[in-house]
């Protein structure tokens, strides 16, 4: 049983992230997680077969501000939003410092002329280092319910 | 129905006199030639790519696919032979199997329970003589008349094949010698799957063709690796066009640099590469052939392309999923031998590639690009002499556009255009 204080910091986390790609604050990204960490998109099949690829995989908090920076200077794409929807958290004591959580999600995207659409789904299993002053993920390994993807993943999950 | 398909011109297509430097828009968006493409390329004299062998090592296992839109069912049966064949029951058309992959002893349809072997034949129906004397089939019918609608098969380099017409030659015949060596290169190892992915493209199927041969692009619009500053002296390749003109091979190598006595006598035989990245892990590689080439491409008539990048190896297969929408597979394989650290290096380099691949990821929107852009301009044609008017093999360039000439002389003989 977690304590209620320590539930309310791991929910504003979760939302905070959420609410950082919403807003197309993606240079804040990497700050949630830790120096070494694990973040990368698997779909279901993939991950059910126990295939190792990804469609992305970063094993350093330098990969994701590279990440980010390609996608503001490199990467050519559409102009897009996401809009993220979480389901309530289920966490549990992971050892080592480490809280496990499983959070599902929705992304809607929405393209400059308004095609909205639902872009994602999946859920997010995380392990979450609460040993620091501020909550880090360890691991964000996000688990796709389909194999496919419309035209491109550029802005992160 | 949208606006571009009721205005499309209704006349007889005619190429452009220019030839294969002119490629009409009317190709990316008419209903009806999308219509004769599956008839005469589809099941037509080409092999298509079906699955890959390791989908189904054992007796019994089946995976569905496409060739075109039409869906296709391959198998291993208990002899250990690969068959394929329409996933359609012959009775009414029903779809035989829904499954993506699995194992069966037979194929049953689920709506009448006509049951058929794993080649095909038919084996047994229900209530055939009836039920209580009464009901059931004819007494002329013969089960041998009815059957899933058979493809003929080859498996090359662990990729299964398939064709629906008698006038296809042998898959190392219909490639030709060089682009089936360079196959062996890259797939003539026992492979491992590492996973699949797959990306829906809003363009025709014949735009992503036309991309994947598109030398001229690679720079201008995949600007990752100059953004980073991404430096190994990759020397610039050349491109090889079959004698068909039907396949291609466009290829880098590494600078003669690499190979000097200083490097050789230091044993560097790893690629370095100075980067501007925070995370230069994503650029871990290790040279894995004496030929020197660290990348290519090698796109196959009509549907496939085999990339060897750095050390990502990707069977893709588009489908064509209408005449304005296409879905692209990421088929990413190893070797059975790899250690674990050459596995993490290839699982790593995924990010370079596929529907995320921060080298390529502009190409899920560029065809795009394209198809919106030519909408309403049906009558209009795109113009391809960059390197040229023919469709020849270009040695110490890769500023051309031979090898989509070589795809537009193919398609133009196999329809008649």
């Amino acid at each position: 049983m977690l304590e209620p204080a320590l539930r309310k910091r791991l929910d504003d986390l979760q939302t905070d992230y959420a609410h950082a790609i919403d807003d197309d604050r993606l240079e804040a990204w990497p700050g949630f997680f830790r120096e070494a960490c694990v973040y990368k998109i698997v779909t279901r099949e993939n991950h059910q077969a126990g295939m190792p690829m990804g469609i992305l995989y970063c094993n350093s908090r330098g990969m994701l501000s590279d990440r980010v920076l390609a996608l503001r200077t490199a990467n050519i794409y559409e102009p897009h939003t996401y809009c993220h929807i979480l389901s309530r958290s289920r966490y549990e004591d992971a050892g080592g410092g480490c809280v496990a959580g499983r959070t599902n999600f929705q992304v809607i995207r929405t393209m400059e002329d308004g095609e909205m659409s639902l872009f994602a789904a999946g859920k997010y299993l995380d392990r979450i280092d609460i040993s620091g002053p501020e909550l880090k993920f360890a691991e964000r390994l996000i688990v796709l319910e389909s194999r496919r993807i419309d035209v491109l993943l550029g802005i992160p999950l | 129905m949208t606006l571009a398909v009721e205005n499309a011109p209704t006349e007889p297509f005619v190429w452009p006199e220019e030839g294969i430097t002119r490629i009409p828009y009317r190709l990316f968006a008419d209903p009806e030639i999308y219509a004769m493409e599956q008839e005469k390329i589809f099941r037509g004299p080409v092999w298509n790519f079906l699955c890959m062998e390791f989908d189904i090592p054992e007796p019994g296992d089946f995976k569905t696919t496409f060739v075109g839109e039409t869906p296709v069912v391959a198998t291993r049966d208990r002899h250990g032979d690969v068959h394929a064949m329409v996933n359609r029951c012959a009775h009414k058309g029903a779809l035989v199997c829904l499954q993506n992959k699995g194992n069966a002893k037979s194929l049953t349809c689920v709506y009448h329970s006509w049951n058929y072997g794993l080649d095909g034949k038919l084996i047994g129906l229900a209530f055939k003589n009836g039920v209580g004397g009464k009901g059931g089939m004819p007494d002329d019918f013969d089960m041998a008349a009815h059957r899933l609608e058979p493809l003929r098969t080859e498996v090359f380099c662990g990729m299964v094949f398939g064709t629906f017409s008698e006038a296809t030659p042998p898959v190392e015949d219909y490639l030709g010698k060089t682009m089936a060596d360079f196959v062996r290169r890259n797939l003539g190892r026992k492979l491992k799957p590492l996973g699949m992915q797959s990306q829906i493209i809003h363009n025709n199927w014949k735009l992503y063709a036309e991309n994947l041969r598109d030398a001229y692009h690679a720079t201008l619009l995949h600007t990752f690796y100059t953004t980073f500053k991404v430096n190994r002296l990759d020397m610039d390749g050349g491109i090889i066009i079959a004698p068909s003109k039907w396949h291609h091979i466009s290829y880098a190598k590494r600078a003669t640099f690499d190979e000097s006595d200083e490097y050789k006598k230091a044993e560097v035989h790893s690629a370095k590469y100075e980067s501007k990245l925070e995370g230069p892990q994503l650029l871990a590689t290790w040279d894995e052939f004496e030929d020197g080439i660290t990348h290519s491409i090698q796109a196959f008539f009509p549907n496939l392309c085999i990339h060897f990048t750095l050390n990502s190896l990707c069977v893709r297969h588009f489908l064509p999923r209408g005449q304005d929408k296409t879905e692209l597979f990421w088929i990413y394989v190893g070797y059975e031998d790899d250690t674990p650290e050459e596995t993490e290096k290839r699982v790593m380099q995924v990010n370079l590639t596929g529907s995320a691949g921060l080298v390529s990821m502009e190409d899920g929107c560029i065809n795009n690009f394209v198809q919106r852009g030519t909408k309403g301009s049906e009558d209009k044609r795109a113009f391809m002499e960059m390197g040229g008017r023919d469709a020849e093999s270009s040695e110490n360039s890769r500023a051309t556009e031979a090898a989509i000439r070589g795809f537009w002389t193919g398609y133009r003989q196999i329809m008649g255009f």
